[in-house]
């Protein structure tokens, strides 16, 4: 029973201190995206570095991006133009493709790639900023770590993961209008038709502006972890993981009150 | 100048800084030694504001570090300039962008006026050669006088030196205990050196405080440090094995 006890209380504090850690990086994070706000003043004098960012996070990113949008055109296209054929409705997959991509594939697909590729990079750059006491230079020589590395870094993701969402979209109709021609033999010109009936305006706006807000929350949280690294390289990793993991929870809880905000109650 | 008055830091539950109490004027050179880990550079860190003590307070010109604002923290440390250990050079910016950085960031100086304090100080350290390279293409020695460079750049009243002559050659490293020595004469420099270097610690220093445990056991001018009869300052500056210092 003492023993019961006594694992219980462990347990108990593991859960406690998990959760203050949990509250002081939101806090920590909260902040450090107030403080990039304040430093907006300052974007023309960073504007190398936020092209810099952009570079990374668009260029180098675009061959994982584009094979990503094009097969998750090609794999929306077949699971659901299959099932739509057992209904002879499959010449609506132009529809249903455009509609889910606009709505919520488009801004997910691009944020999980750029969490994978840029937010990951982001936390190791800056945590082995940290572990190497480049920081604390960078606070001696009276610059601001949020000046000189987290806004510009903000601002590139935010601009970015729009621009990378509009691309997935257009990708991945093109993905699925190859599909619908092989596998349900559907006319482009037919698919075509279909997908500009369904482009409203209203899920495009809601999935950039997804994307805008994943892309704050991407950067912040990446730049957040990467302060915080400590102990060397191991720290670095640490950093690293967290900030996959953390972006990815909060896209997705995000993600889903967006969608409930706009289309909660109805379209 | 700097004072440190009863400083008390703790990491998790290790004490590193267990009441350190130390004085310098201005224009001192002063020299902490001691065995890694007794909390040498934790001591630096707490003089250029990186850290704060738990314990105790830490006076800058007349300024307490613990209670002052960002703003009047910011202020202080921008009459100081630390070298860093690593170097702790922008791994995308060359040699010369990094010793302009300061500069750059501050404002105060036209592009022409930075390039010709840059190119100064980059022969001053012998760096001309190396200006155009990346942090990654330069040896660890060769960081720390980049990172001097960019340090002197800004004309700091204070420079705090963390290791700055470990894994110079002896030519280097008496390069660099001489320019400490003349950043005191020309400019009168207040300068804290961190250093196991024996040889630099007693040719550069005015005083010379040991720490031990997280506590200065001995501070004093060198000869009287060198003649001192505490087994604890024997043991350490003759590098003996044996004795009240206890080798894991």
């Amino acid at each position: 029973m003492h023993s019961f006890s006594l694992q219980f209380g462990t347990a108990l504090t593991a859960i406690g201190e998990r959760l203050i850690d949990v509250a002081v990086f939101s806090g920590f994070t909260i902040v450090l995206l107030m403080k990039s706000t304040y430093y907006l003043k300052n974007i023309v004098r960073r504007r190398r570095e936020v092209f810099r960012q952009m570079y990374y996070a668009g260029v180098k990113t675009l061959m994982v991006v584009s094979i990503v949008a094009m097969f998750t055109g090609m794999i929306l296209t077949l699971q659901t133009g299959l099932a739509l054929k057992d209904f002879n409705l499959e010449e609506t997959i132009g529809n249903v493709l455009i509609a889910t991509l606009t709505r919520e594939m488009g801004p997910f697909s691009a944020a999980i790639i750029l969490i994978a590729s840029v937010g990951s990079a982001m936390a190791a750059e800056i945590g082995t900023m940290k572990v190497s006491e480049e920081i604390d230079a960078l606070v001696v020589m009276s610059i601001s770590p949020v000046y000189y590395l987290v806004m510009p870094r903000i601002v590139a993701l935010t601009i970015m993961l729009p621009v990378a969402t509009i691309y997935v979209d257009v990708l991945g109709v093109i993905g699925g209008a190859i599909i619908a021609r092989s596998h349900l033999g559907i006319p482009f010109d037919n698919f075509y038709a279909h997908v500009m009936e369904s482009l409203h305006f209203k899920p495009v706006y809601v999935g950039l502006f997804k994307a805008t807000i994943f892309g704050m929350l991407i950067s912040s949280i990446s730049c957040a972890q990467g302060l915080r690294a400590k102990n060397g390289a191991l720290g670095v990793g640490r950093a690293t993981r967290n900030a996959v993991v953390a972006s990815f929870l909060m896209v997705l809880i995000v993600g889903y009150y967006i969608t409930e905000m706009f289309f909660g109650k109805g379209l | 100048m700097i004072e440190l008055v009863d400083v008390y830091k703790g990491f998790g539950d290790r004490m590193v800084l267990n009441g350190v109490s130390l004085s310098l004027e201005k224009g001192e050179t002063f020299v902490i030694i001691g065995m890694s880990g007794t909390g040498k550079t934790v001591t630096i860190r707490h003089i250029a504001g990186l850290v704060m003590p738990d314990r105790g307070q830490v006076i800058i010109d007349g300024v307490d570090m613990t209670k002052s604002s960002p703003r009047e923290r910011a202020r202080i440390r921008s009459t100081m300039g630390v070298v860093f250990q690593s170097g702790a050079l922008i791994n995308w910016l060359t040699v010369e962008e990094n010793v302009a950085l300061p500069l750059v960031e501050r404002r105060a100086h036209s592009r022409q006026e930075i390039a010709d304090i840059v190119h100064e100080k980059l022969r001053l350290l012998q760096l001309l050669d190396a200006k155009d390279k990346m942090p990654s293409d330069i040896s660890g020695g060769m960081k720390k006088r980049v990172c001097l460079a960019r340090v002197l750049v800004r004309n700091p009243a204070i420079i705090l030196y963390d290791e700055p002559t470990s894994g110079l050659d002896p030519i280097m490293s008496s390069l660099i205990s001489e320019l400490i020595v003349k950043m005191k004469h020309q400019f009168q420099v207040t300068s804290v050196v961190v250093s196991h270097d024996m040889g630099s610690a007693f040719a550069i220093a005015d005083r010379i405080a040991v720490l031990y445990e997280g506590k200065i056991v001995e501070c004093d001018r060198p000869a009287r440090i060198r003649n001192s009869d505490n087994p604890i300052v024997q043991q350490f500056i003759h590098g003996e094995i044996h004795g009240p210092i206890k080798v894991d």
